[in-house]
């Protein structure tokens, strides 16, 4: 009968399934012989262009200083997360429980990353997010084995750019933003200075990702008849919004501010004048007249023939700082209590940054944070140059940490906007 | 999109003759399953883990479009809700990690329970995209529910309890549950309310003349195969500690469907051949190009076309052409 034949094939399926498993390869360890880095990139799915430049900006790092720290080889074994944080934790499994990786790196989508937080919490693996922002992943829900190296949490620099726009007398903002958690917590530093400081906000608006028409907000916006426009925008909806805001006539009547992934040369290398003027704070202007950051951007610029975007740069500068650990502590990467003390207590001083960061007791670097605006350079490309900054700006701003801890974290509902 | 499922089988004769061979099969099958943890590299039995636990999610798909005749695109947003009530209530509410799974599997029952209502008066392509449309307003609401949800970011879980903290020890707690559940549905597809489900597949006006309440048995089809795919949910959320709005999105449910068709449609058992073919081959391929999606497609076409009737159905036919005397029984 056929149900005894079918059995005999799904056990044999079975059995034909456990050999390939057991065939596959199963790299052996060699102690001693070289560091093992797992690197994730979303090389498929909605983010694979920036996921390509993660990869470049980290390797372009380790082939500068011949694949080695502290003594050791550095291998780095790269796997896509494809945009999706399931597939992010399995690939998380393989690096750590397969291939053995001595710790993990990167990630781009912030639910890919505390995917794989939430992970590496459980065994501890070291674990380094230069671009996850999440502000609760170094704040309220910090794990001590992630790090931010070369990254920033999403509040963190939209509040020196509220301050700044205090400073030039702007004292009414509308906010247009992502609906989604890094557009909340970016629009609530900004909001939450900028109303503490006296300033008003008039209104937020928030859109699905991927937004092709912004004229609905943009004609509530210009009602609204603001000082000031602050813009929470990554990729692709970044570029139509910029492109709109100047085919809407807004440009050059409402200043447009930013946040940093607003003029992020990911979305800035495609577009034309419309991006000119628009002022975003980071803690990296690849425009700056700083000799690390030109060398960096030139070597940079010569290997991928593009200006490199934060992707690229976060990833690079984590690298050397995480190479700068290895090398204190003579490649002893395996002791993980000291490789991770050893990473927190490093400081960098001489990366493409230009200006000395160190990290602060929760696992995120204090930046020398500058307001940038976007201008045309020499070449002809649009490129971020600093127009002021604001030194050793940590992720809680002047507050006390633990008193600031102690407010909710930004969501829609909560933007931390003082009432008037 | 038409899937024709594997002719079944079961007559009482042949039942009769396979009967001791069955049980050694099926003997050997579960001693195999219980033996991988000794051979099997940590890394690797959390694949053969999420094989099982698919392997279920694919089931229960499976008794719909296998037996019932009715395919449906909404069983990854029900997979997912009871990932998304367990979670939250173990980690955001700290509630107790067995009460929240239990939770999340009434959570699933009942949200098929709304979809059932919805959708079993249609059939063939309304059916596929009523499910679709329903799966997609609970992604819709799993994405900007953010206060509970998480929205993009996803609910992260507390771990598993200490007792099947181990790969090893979990996995033996999924084949735990597995296993039964399997001969559970194996019985619920095989019993005289299956038969009339089969009935109902391939003649729905006939049923209905003969006197069969075809909604009411398709109502209580699709809500058993919702709290099925709850029980996968529930142990997903063990095995991947993390839930987001991706667990709940179409392509969950499309996943599920074709490790169903991949195994075999109407065939069951086949959905553990299915999920490992499919899960295997992601993770091997992926290891050596980031062209893997590509890959997978072009095998599903593959398989579409030169096995239009899954893994195992294809073996099924393949042996009985090989023998026919002893498998005429099966050339209808």
């Amino acid at each position: 009968m056929d149900r005894r034949q079918f059995l005999k094939t799904s056990g044999l399926a079975v059995a034909a399934g456990t050999t390939g498993i057991l065939a596959a390869p199963n790299i052996a360890r060699a102690e001693g012989a070289s560091i093992r880095i797992g690197l994730m990139a979303p090389q498929t799915g909605v983010v694979a262009a920036g996921g390509r430049e993660i990869i470049d900006g980290f390797t372009l790092f380790w082939e500068s200083v011949g694949n080695q720290a502290g003594g050791r080889k550095v291998e780095i074994l790269v796997e896509d997360d494809a945009s999706n944080p399931d597939t992010a934790l399995q690939k998380a499994r393989r690096l750590v429980e397969q291939a053995k990786a001595d710790f993990l790196f990167g990630n781009l989508l912030a639910n890919t990353g505390l995917a794989v937080a939430n992970y590496v919490k459980g065994n501890g693996t070291p674990y380094f997010i230069p671009v996850i922002a999440a502000d609760d992943l170094t704040q309220r829900s910090r794990i001590k084995n992630v790090i931010r190296a070369g990254g920033y949490s999403a509040s963190q620099f939209s509040r020196p750019l509220a301050d700044w726009a205090l400073k030039q007398g702007y004292r009414k903002v509308a906010m247009i933003a992502q609906d989604y958690t890094f557009g909340h917590e970016q629009c609530g530093g900004f909001a939450q200075t900028f109303t503490e400081g006296g300033g008003a906000v008039l209104g937020q608006f928030w859109h699905p990702l991927n937004t092709s028409d912004f004229s609905p907000y943009l004609g509530q916006v210009a009602s609204l008849k603001p000082d000031v426009v602050f813009a929470m925008e990554t990729g692709a909806d970044s570029a139509r919004l910029i492109q709109q805001y100047a085919s809407f006539g807004l440009k050059g009547q409402i200043p447009l501010l930013g946040a940093q992934n607003a003029t992020d040369q990911s979305v800035i290398r495609t577009l034309g004048a419309e991006c000119e003027g628009i002022v975003t704070s980071a803690h990296f202007a690849e425009g700056a007249d700083l000799p690390a950051t030109q060398a960096f951007v030139k070597a940079y610029s010569d290997k991928f023939s593009k200006i490199p975007s934060l992707y690229a740069f976060s990833h690079y500068v984590g690298a050397m700082w995480v190479a700068k650990a290895i090398n204190a502590i003579n490649g002893k990467v395996d002791d993980r209590e000291l490789f991770l003390d050893t990473v927190l207590k490093t400081d960098l001083s001489d990366s493409p940054l230009g200006k000395p960061v160190r990290f602060d007791d929760y696992g995120n670097p204090i930046y020398d944070v500058v307001i940038r605006k976007t201008v045309k350079n020499k070449d002809g490309k649009y490129w971020n140059v600093p127009v002021d900054t604001y030194p050793q700006v940590s992720q809680f701003w002047k507050y006390d940490p633990v008193a600031y801890m102690k407010q909710p974290s930004y969501s829609r509902d909560f933007q931390g906007i003082k009432k008037a | 999109m038409t899937i024709l499922p594997i002719s079944s089988e079961t007559t009482a004769a042949g039942a009769r003759i396979a009967r001791s061979q069955l049980w050694l099969w099926i003997g050997l099958v579960l001693l195999a399953l219980c033996a991988l943890p000794l051979v099997l590299p940590s890394y690797q039995l959390s694949i053969a883990t999420e094989i099982l636990i698919f392997s279920l999610l694919a089931m229960s798909i499976d008794v719909l479009a296998g037996f019932g005749g009715r395919t449906s695109l909404g069983h990854g947003a029900i997979f997912g809700i009871s990932a998304y009530v367990a979670i939250y209530w173990s980690a955001s509410l700290d509630g107790n990690i067995w009460i929240g799974l239990l939770l999340g599997v009434l959570a699933a029952t009942a949200l098929a329970a709304v979809f059932a209502l919805l959708a079993i008066r249609t059939s063939g392509v309304y059916f596929l995209l009523l499910t679709l449309a329903l799966g997609m307003i609970v992604w819709g609401v799993c994405l900007r529910w953010t206060g509970v949800t998480g929205g993009e970011n996803g609910l992260r879980g507390i771990g598993r309890p200490a007792l099947i903290a181990g790969h090893a020890s979990f996995y033996y707690a999924v084949l735990a549950v597995v296993a039964p559940v399997t001969w559970v549905m194996w019985r619920f597809v095989h019993s005289p309310f299956g038969l009339t489900l089969r009935g109902i597949r391939e003649s729905e006006s006939r049923m209905r003349s003969l006197g069969y309440n075809v909604p009411l048995h398709l109502f209580i089809a699709f809500v058993a195969s919702g709290f099925f795919a709850g029980i996968a949910g529930g142990l997903y959320v063990l095995f991947n500690n993390f839930v987001s709005p991706s667990t709940v999105q179409l392509s969950q449910s499309v996943g599920g469907l074709l490790m169903a068709i991949t195994g075999g449609i109407g065939t069951l058992l086949g959905s553990f051949v299915g999920a490992a073919a499919i899960i295997i081959l992601e993770n091997a391929v992926s290891a050596f190009t980031a062209r893997w999606p590509t890959v997978l497609g072009l095998t599903f076409i593959l398989i579409m076309v030169f096995a239009p009737e899954g893994i195992v159905g294809r073996a099924r036919i393949l042996l009985a052409r090989r023998n026919p005397s002893k498998h005429s029984r099966l050339s209808k």
